[in-house]
């Protein structure tokens, strides 16, 4: 089919994962954070966007050998 | 009025990467749709998981979104009814049972199918008024998200008109099907992760599930009813006053297990494309069955925060619904609302960009099935009988920027005739109510005729109308809302939502008795070698007998509905 769509959402959630990691990071303890009941959402949810971002680009590399 | 969301720096970033991937989609993809099947159908090549989650996201529009959360906060859990009882059955039979037909007939419409099967005019009835429907539909998907901006964000209503209706119009210009069905397929993932934290932390704040459900004891008390009828699916269905919803069990089994929602996920073209699009029979007959997984958890998704926002908003913990001018909760403004409320700049962003996802893959599933409908089975059939391949591959993308356009001029008309609005989506519903009735003889009657199907499906649509005319939701004003036909009424419903089942259930039988008498006294015109392949007698069964039973269409159809039903006791 030309393009692997797991590459373009690896790609996509990959970057969107680093992107609120590291915004997680550099506000860590601000109180933006209030809202969401003193959880640093942005650090936590960045990394499972990471992961799953690394799962997809994984799976698209396995599958397009 | 809702709480404003202001945007920081973070989230316009993630928006506008989420923009540039779905454009890029499209822009790979230009290449590889050299045909008008590339272009309509993706040259029938998509693997079944990816055909499987553009089936589910494709449905997955403005109305699910924002409707189901609101449902959740009106209704509570019963509002699970349109997924476990009114769509799993429904995937699970036309992945096992109608696929074949489908995909085995070479159709490349659901209209396309009926002329195969039936007549010119059972098709002609269909296709125009499906495609009618279809830039309907869009258009006021379009509406929704542009005044949902406007209000949130200050946005303009106009650009965000034009700018969401322009980046659907680009990647579907380019990619045909394609397109369409890997961005749904990075929608559905983006839905899922941008709308997941707000369920953990809303369930955090309201106590855990017990919070939620002691909590809801008041709103369903404070309502006038038992307990447990805003944390009970079932408990409370025995009679229409005994639930928010106001149905009754068998009204509800019937009217949406049955046929509103074989109507809906065995008929309409929106998803049965996705399917034909896949790259074999074995994979279009998973499709669906693979997208009957996620849509059955789904209701922890969208519908729980609208559970959480009620018993928030009643509890007075902080969090609250704002109130429309009437004085009434805003119910649509359960995700937005709770988006604002929860989550910081970054996730927000994220939260956003899916709320957008949402409205942009349901516009895009209308815009595609249009397309397909136009060109094939009122083009083609009607208007330029021998056009060449090149040729309709030109029309589908002029087709495309037509539908888009006509859509815009149906959001401005929304803007300006609600009215309207709400008497087209009435008129559809009269049109779509007796359809399955006609599929069912169809695939599984060889002496239904053309007649018979087409007389079949006119009195069915004309019977939902006289129903609705007849019979009135209590409290309701006469007009719209039915009891037109008949002062006083002859039979008042405790709601709307009853009335709508009650309408469903008598169209399709009227058209289905109609549908039988009427073969029965008119002449077949197809034979059996014509209807080889369309009809359940007709047709080998596909064989995949080298699988162990759980890898089978039916063994995976067979737990898919064991799942449901044990989701059904557990919440019951």
């Amino acid at each position: 089919m030309g393009l692997d769509i797991r590459l373009p959402i690896g790609l996509m959630f990959g970057i969107f994962g680093l992107l609120l990691a590291g915004y997680g990071l550099a506000t860590s303890g601000s109180d933006l954070y209030q809202r969401s009941l003193g959880h640093n959402i942005n650090l936590t949810w960045g990394l499972v966007l990471l992961a799953f971002g690394g799962v997809m680009l994984w799976l698209s590399r396995k599958g397009g050998k | 009025m809702p709480q404003g969301i202001e945007l920081g720096g973070i989230d316009y970033v993630i928006l506008v990467i989420y923009f540039l991937f779905v454009l890029g989609i499209g822009w790979a993809l230009r290449r590889q749709t050299k045909t008008s099947e590339d272009f309509f159908l993706s040259g029938r090549s998509i693997p079944a998981w990816i055909a499987g989650l553009a089936f589910l996201s494709a449905n997955l529009g403005a109305q699910e979104m924002i409707g189901m959360a609101a449902s959740g906060a009106k209704y509570g859990i019963a509002t699970s009814h349109f997924y476990w009882v009114g769509a799993i059955p429904a995937m699970v039979f036309v992945g096992v049972f109608m696929m074949p037909f489908y995909y085995g007939s070479r159709a490349r419409s659901v209209p396309e199918y009926l002329k195969l099967r039936f007549d010119e005019k059972t098709r002609g009835f269909n296709a125009i008024s499906f495609a009618i429907m279809t830039v309907f539909s869009s258009g006021i998907s379009m509406y929704a998200l542009a005044k949902l901006l406007h209000l949130l964000l200050g946005w303009d209503f106009n650009v965000s008109l034009w700018v969401s209706a322009a980046i659907v119009l680009a990647y579907i210009y380019l990619g045909g099907l394609t397109s369409a069905i890997y961005n749904e397929v990075l929608q559905f993932f983006l839905i899922v992760l941008g709308f997941a934290p707000l369920v953990f932390l809303g369930l955090e704040n309201v106590g855990g599930w017990s919070g939620l459900v002691a909590k809801l004891e008041g709103v369903a008390t404070a309502g006038g009813y038992a307990p447990g009828a805003w944390s009970h699916s079932w408990a409370t269905m025995g009679s229409p006053a005994a639930n928010p919803m106001g149905v009754e069990w068998f009204g509800m089994v019937m009217g949406l297990g049955f046929v509103l929602s074989f109507g809906y996920w065995c008929t309409d073209f929106l998803v049965v494309q996705r399917a034909m699009a896949a790259n074999s029979m074995a994979a279009a007959r998973r499709t669906p069955l693979i997208a009957a997984v996620p849509k059955m958890l789904f209701p922890f998704l969208i519908i729980v925060p609208g559970m959480i926002a009620i018993a928030l908003t009643h509890a007075g913990a902080g969090f609250s619904l704002p109130k429309m001018a009437d004085g009434s909760w805003d119910y649509t403004m359960v995700i937005p609302q709770m988006l604002a409320h929860y989550f910081p700049p970054g996730v927000l962003g994220l939260g956003l960009t899916a709320l957008m996802a949402s409205f942009m893959s349901g516009m895009a599933g209308n815009v595609t099935a249009f397309n397909t409908v136009w060109t094939y089975d009122i083009y083609q059939s009607y208007i330029k009988k021998d056009a060449t391949d090149a040729h309709l591959l030109w029309v589908g993308r002029m087709t495309t920027v037509f539908g888009i356009l006509a859509s815009v001029g149906t959001a401005y008309l929304a803007t300006q005739f609600n009215n309207i609005m709400d008497f087209l989506q009435l008129v559809f519903a009269f049109v779509n109510a007796p359809l399955f009735a006609t599929f069912l003889l169809g695939m599984f009657w060889k002496r239904a005729t053309g007649h018979g199907a087409f007389l079949g499906l006119v009195l069915g649509t004309l019977a939902a109308a006289a129903h609705h005319g007849l019979t009135l939701p209590a409290g309701a004003p006469v007009g719209i809302k039915g009891g037109w036909l008949a002062a006083p009424p002859m039979h008042a419903y405790s709601s709307e939502m009853a009335q709508n089942f009650w309408t469903a259930i008598w169209a399709w039988s009227v058209c289905f008795a109609a549908t039988i008498a009427i073969s029965l006294v008119t002449r077949r015109t197809k034979t059996d070698d014509d209807l080889r392949g369309l009809v359940y007698a007709l047709t080998p069964r596909p064989k995949e007998e080298h699988l162990p039973w759980w890898k089978t269409p039916e063994g995976m159809g067979a737990m898919v509905l064991a799942l449901a039903v044990l989701l059904n006791v557990i919440f019951w």
